[in-house]
């Protein structure tokens, strides 16, 4: 267990010192956040229960986790396995499942770190209401969301060989996601109708709604299934299941095929 | 109990046998080196002791383990250099080690390490700001850190400048001194001479030559070579038994004899019945290096002939 934190601390190091990947997993969202809701001016909503911020808050918190279970997992541990640090890990003590955890508790870590500054620029920028009774389930699924991102970011790491393609990969797929999962884009704006049904066959829009809600003065209560005043209940449990199935999906795959060496053994 | 021994092993990749039944043993103690040009199944060979590589038949048995069911307690007890540099450009020295050293059930002191492969005036430099030289010695103190009954070092100096590569040199030699037994892999003669009590001289995944190198000497360089120059005239006279044995090239001529001394008595007294000139005349043996080259040659030849049937 020592070993598994000093690993994690370890690696949180690494990420301080690697300006880049601090600009992308840190300072993007935030940025976002900021530009977004200038550009859109920071007003209600039409048909919804939120301004601007309180949209793009939750949804940009929910990027920068990705950005750093996903895109940042999969690009760093694909370039230390270009340098051959995997391989060199492989030949110490550190048991391989220290390594990995170590890497995932790491990225979590920064995710979280990502998520707090940017609910904490919503909320003291643009005034955005943190309502502390949801605090629990947006915890809830923010982990799941952690979890099943930093499954999917080992998949891309195991299915693709070296970290230009990884990075490619990475970026391929979640930006145009993050178009049709209701982060960059506010859900009133005109879209046609089946892109939220696309969206929702993938993990990402599963993520941002259900953490979006935990910000929506349209319903009411605190725990995992909230009435809206029609009694229309919404529940995070669908949510949270599809997010549960490709992570498992994914983590079935990445423990199929990753490597620790860029040449096969 | 030898350290290392090894019997009968294979590893085939796609399309190619990569280790083509060797046998050998290292005792304790011993600098044992792998000697071999590129290909040869040197690094092959290593990286199946050391547990990344599972050999397709034979036996290898390190510290008496099975590399790949023994792996975890092999990796305590073992240290390893790889081929190829893997360090974080942005860490320290000294952060570097120190994650390493908290991996080990007894590892050595850092201060002692960083001293030992004389990098202690650098300890607070990044890795990505150090020479090729100063990474491949912490890539060694990151190798012998665990305080290994064994140490692995495949190439540690391919690539280096002369004196980089004497001081690493210098390095192995004391560790050894220090009672570490060594795996060494190179393809610098020079340095497996300098280094090795015994060595295996690899080609094309098997054991050309094995032994002491005073011991490969006297085996494989019983021809001597006498050279002297012709002064481009023709070798008039020359007896018979003589000019069926010389060739010229370039002017001089060459005679490879197993039995010099004959040879050397049947030339002086043509010389001296036609006044040639003998001024340039040598008479030696041939080196390691010949005798690796020459196995070496022998394997690309045998490389070159697969290729074209």
């Amino acid at each position: 267990m020592t070993m598994l934190f000093e690993e994690a601390l370890h690696q949180l190091k690494l990420f301080a010192r690697r300006p880049v990947a601090m600009f992308f997993v840190i300072a993007m969202p935030l940025m976002l956040l900021l530009v977004l809701t200038q550009l859109f001016g920071n007003e209600r909503i039409e048909g919804l229960g939120l301004n601007t911020a309180q949209f793009y808050t939750p949804a940009l918190a929910v990027f920068g986790v990705v950005m750093a279970c996903y895109t940042y997992l999969a690009v760093s541990t694909a370039t230390a396995r270009d340098l051959g640090i995997l391989k060199r890990i492989r030949g110490t003590p550190m048991p391989p499942w220290v390594y990995i955890c170590a890497r995932i508790l790491a990225v979590s870590v920064i995710a979280f770190t990502s998520l707090v500054l940017v609910i904490a620029t919503g909320a003291l920028v643009f005034g955005v209401e943190i309502i502390w009774d949801r605090v629990p389930a947006a915890i809830m699924v923010a982990i799941a969301g952690a979890l099943c991102f930093a499954a999917l970011g080992m998949m891309i790491t195991a299915l693709f060989r070296s970290s230009e393609t990884v990075q490619a990969a990475t970026s391929a797929t979640i930006m145009p996601l993050a178009f049709i999962s209701d982060i960059f884009v506010r859900p009133n704006t005109e879209t046609s109708e089946w892109i939220p049904v696309i969206g929702n066959l993938f993990p990402l829009r599963h993520f941002s709604v259900a953490f979006q809600h935990a910000f929506d003065h349209a319903y009411e209560g605190s725990g995992f299934a909230l009435p809206d005043a029609d009694g229309i209940v919404f529940s995070i449990l669908p949510h949270l299941g599809v997010m549960a199935l490709w992570g498992i999906g994914a983590a079935f795959v990445a423990a199929r095929f990753f490597n620790w060496d860029t040449r096969p053994s | 109990m030898p350290v290392i021994s090894v019997a009968d092993l294979t590893k085939s990749y796609p399309g190619r046998k990569a280790v083509n039944g060797i046998s050998f043993e290292v005792q304790k103690g011993e600098t044992f080196a792998l000697l071999g040009p590129n290909g040869a199944g040197k690094t092959t060979t290593i990286e199946i002791l050391e547990g990344y590589r599972i050999a397709d038949g034979g036996v290898a048995k390190v510290l008496g383990l099975d590399p790949q069911a023994d792996r975890m307690e092999l990796k305590q007890r073992t240290g390893l250099v790889l081929q190829t540099t893997a360090l974080e450009p942005e860490l320290t020295v000294a952060e570097t080690l120190a994650a390493f050293a908290r991996l080990y059930a007894r590892p050595e002191s850092q201060e002692k390490v960083l001293a030992s492969v004389n990098l202690a005036h650098v300890t607070r430099t990044r890795v990505g700001n150090l020479s090729g030289g100063q990474k491949r010695r912490l890539e060694i103190a990151l190798g012998i850190i665990g305080s290994p009954e064994l140490l692995f070092l495949d190439e540690p100096t391919t690539g280096l400048d002369p004196e980089a590569r004497r001081k690493i040199w210098t390095l192995i030699r004391g560790l050894n001194e220090a009672g570490c037994t060594i795996l060494l892999s190179s393809h610098y003669m020079d340095e497996v001479k300098a280094l090795a009590d015994r060595m295996a001289i690899m080609v094309d995944g098997k054991i050309a030559a094995e032994g002491r190198p005073e011991e490969l000497q006297a085996l494989h360089a019983s021809h001597a070579t006498i050279r002297f120059d012709t002064h481009g005239k023709p070798l008039a006279g020359l007896p018979a038994s003589l000019a069926g044995l010389v060739r010229i090239e370039h002017g001089v001529a060459i005679i490879d004899t197993a039995d010099p001394v004959p040879v050397l008595h049947q030339l002086t007294g043509w010389a001296i019945e036609h006044k040639a000139d003998l001024a340039s005349l040598s008479v030696n043996r041939q080196s390691l290096e010949d005798i690796y080259l020459k196995l070496a040659g022998k394997g690309e030849e045998a490389v070159t002939r697969e290729a074209a049937e």
